[in-house]
């Protein structure tokens, strides 16, 4: 999961920086090596952030809940009892796929739960997907 | 069509078509004006008669594809003539009954049924229109066999001790007219300011207010109206009034609504005081029904924001009703922090919360005071957020979530250390709630 965001970072300001680094030896201005230098420090600040962001994500399974936590500038931490979720999702985007990841997300009636679970190993997200359907099951209550 | 013949399929009123044709059906009668009177020879009304045939053709075909009856706990709707739709409406999850008579449908004493549905598809079964006589012992019929379909019983036919039911209610809370009119030109005292602008300024210059309201003002003059003229048609001398079902709501002045609130269905308790109307000591009672946050299709009266218990009223009546709701709901609130009022200067005097064993209360507003209720077993999920500000603050928020569509309840910039605690103890009161069998 760390993996794919530093990727996610890394790739663009690659990119960027190359082309910048063309640009500057092409033309030889100032300008073009100021932003190359611009680019490479928000590359770096984005990599760390990353790093703490997502050292941020966690979930824990409760007896009765589920804890999802997430956020470095807005910590959240929600608290979902299994008898109110309503439907699981899995997803997996295509760069989710090639890192072989998916993300587990909870409903329950209310909108504004927002519960989810992004990077999880596809096998540990499909566990926790079956095992929540079951918990769900044995706890739920009505509206 | 009344409940004699359970088993077979039923067609809606024959006026239906009429009726549901609204606006339509007038200007089909404004058409055929001219042609009644003469003043056109049959020749010229052609192109008219032909849009009313179609028009009615169309209708009449809607009303005879159209047809429902209810099973042992379903009610079943089918409709559509090219599109043939089937839809089943299971009666243990009726969120409320409403009776709804637009102006034209009391014209024809006819009255429409609206079930709401809980869920996420939270759909609203409609059937429009049946004849008024029928429509109340069809509701008791309804709201009989959704109790016994909740309990799990097999679905009872209705008594006739059911069927007197309303008589059996206890008037709560009347609106008074002038009151409601006080309130709303209160509520929106800026639009008021806003056309009285209008009209002087017409008298002095009427070229530049025409100007403006060409210029786009005239609809959104139009729209403002409209959302007032609503407002005071659904909320005219609206009674709530307490029955063995639930909670009875009456009231309108053109388009008539009767509703009834299922005990126990009851997401949250809103208390609004509008900036206004708080030296009069006046508040408004909204409550919030699970369903779907945004519908489509429902028509505006859907689209309103909340259910107003007591559109305007004593804020000691006001907590009247909500002791009725909420019978164990805190009494005593506390105070967030001092610090607090570096990040929200505005919100800080209004902010609170305290809670029971089965009851969260949060309030806040600026200008506007909003008391919320909660009752933790219809909590569906608890957040606890931080954000930069608060962390410096050393301040925190906890989310209650609920079914609703609109009542947010946050127990906003609390000590982080309180709010670690709160979270901790909501949970375990919302899991015994959930646990304990409804008081209902």
């Amino acid at each position: 999961m760390l993996k794919l965001r530093r990727l996610e970072v890394g790739v663009p300001a690659l990119g960027v920086v190359v082309a910048g680094a063309v640009a500057a030896a092409v033309s030889g201005s100032g300008v073009a090596v100021g932003f190359v230098v611009a680019v490479l420090v928000v590359a770096a600040l984005s990599w760390r952030f990353v790093g703490r962001r997502y050292g941020s994500w966690g979930y824990a399974e409760r007896e009765d809940d589920l804890l999802v936590r997430r956020g470095v500038m807005f910590a959240r931490l929600s608290v979902v009892p299994y008898g109110r979720m309503q439907f699981i999702d899995v997803t997996a985007g295509p760069l989710e796929r090639i890192f072989g990841l998916a993300t587990v997300r909870l409903h329950t009636a209310a909108a504004a739960t927002d519960a989810r679970i992004p990077g999880l190993a596809r096998e540990e997200a499909a566990r926790l997907r079956d095992r929540l359907a079951e918990l769900g099951e044995a706890q739920a209550a009505g509206l | 069509m009344t409940s004699g013949s359970p088993e077979g399929w039923q067609r809606l009123h024959p006026l239906s078509p009429v009726v549901r044709g609204g606006r339509a059906t007038i200007a089909i009668a404004i058409l055929l004006v001219p042609i009644a009177f003469g003043g056109d020879t049959l020749k010229n009304a052609t192109p008219q008669l032909v849009i009313i045939a179609i028009l009615t053709a169309g209708g009449v075909v809607s009303w005879l594809v159209t047809r429902w009856r209810i099973d042992d706990d379903d009610l079943r709707i089918e409709t559509g003539l090219l599109r043939r739709q089937s839809l089943r409406f299971p009666l243990a999850q009726v969120q409320a009954i409403d009776v709804v008579r637009p102006g034209l449908a009391r014209l024809f004493r006819v009255a429409e049924l609206r079930l709401r549905m809980a869920g996420s598809t939270g759909d609203t079964a409609r059937l429009a229109y049946v004849a008024e006589h029928e429509v109340e012992p069809l509701r008791d019929q309804l709201l009989t066999l959704a109790r016994g379909a909740r309990h799990g019983e097999p679905a009872a036919a209705p008594s006739t001790e059911q069927e007197g039911v309303p008589s059996e209610e206890r008037v709560l809370a009347t609106v008074a007219t002038g009151q409601l009119i006080t309130a709303i030109v209160l509520e929106n005292g800026w639009l008021i300011v806003i056309l009285a602008g209008l009209v002087a300024g017409f008298a002095v210059s009427p070229r530049t207010v025409a100007g403006v309201l060409g210029g786009g003002g005239f609809f959104w003059a139009i729209s403002m109206v409209t959302l007032v003229w609503r407002r005071f048609n659904q909320q005219y001398r609206l009674t709530v009034a307490e029955g063995p079902d639930g909670l009875h709501l009456r009231g309108g002045l053109v388009a008539l609504t009767a509703e009834v609130i299922r005990p126990g269905r009851v997401q949250a308790v809103r208390l609004v005081e509008p900036w206004l109307w708080r030296p009069l000591g006046w508040c408004r009672l909204e409550v919030d029904i699970a369903g779907r946050q945004r519908s489509k299709g429902e028509g505006a009266a859907a689209r309103r924001p909340l259910r107003a218990l007591l559109p305007v009223g004593k804020r000691t009546l006001g907590l009247e009703l909500v002791d009725r709701l909420m019978p164990d709901r805190p009494r005593e609130l506390s105070r967030p922090p001092r610090r607090v009022f570096w990040k929200s200067p505005f919100r800080y005097r209004a902010l609170s919360w305290g809670r029971t064993e089965t009851c969260v209360a949060t309030t806040s507003g600026r200008l506007r005071r909003v008391t919320c209720w909660v009752p933790l077993e219809k909590a569906q999920s608890l957040r606890h957020v931080q954000g930069p500000v608060q962390r410096r603050l050393r301040l925190a928020s906890v989310h209650v979530d609920t079914a609703g569509r609109a009542v947010h309840t946050t127990l906003r910039d609390r000590d982080a250390e309180e709010a670690a605690t709160a979270l901790e103890e909501l949970t375990d009161l919302a899991r015994a709630a959930r646990r304990r069998p409804a008081l209902t």
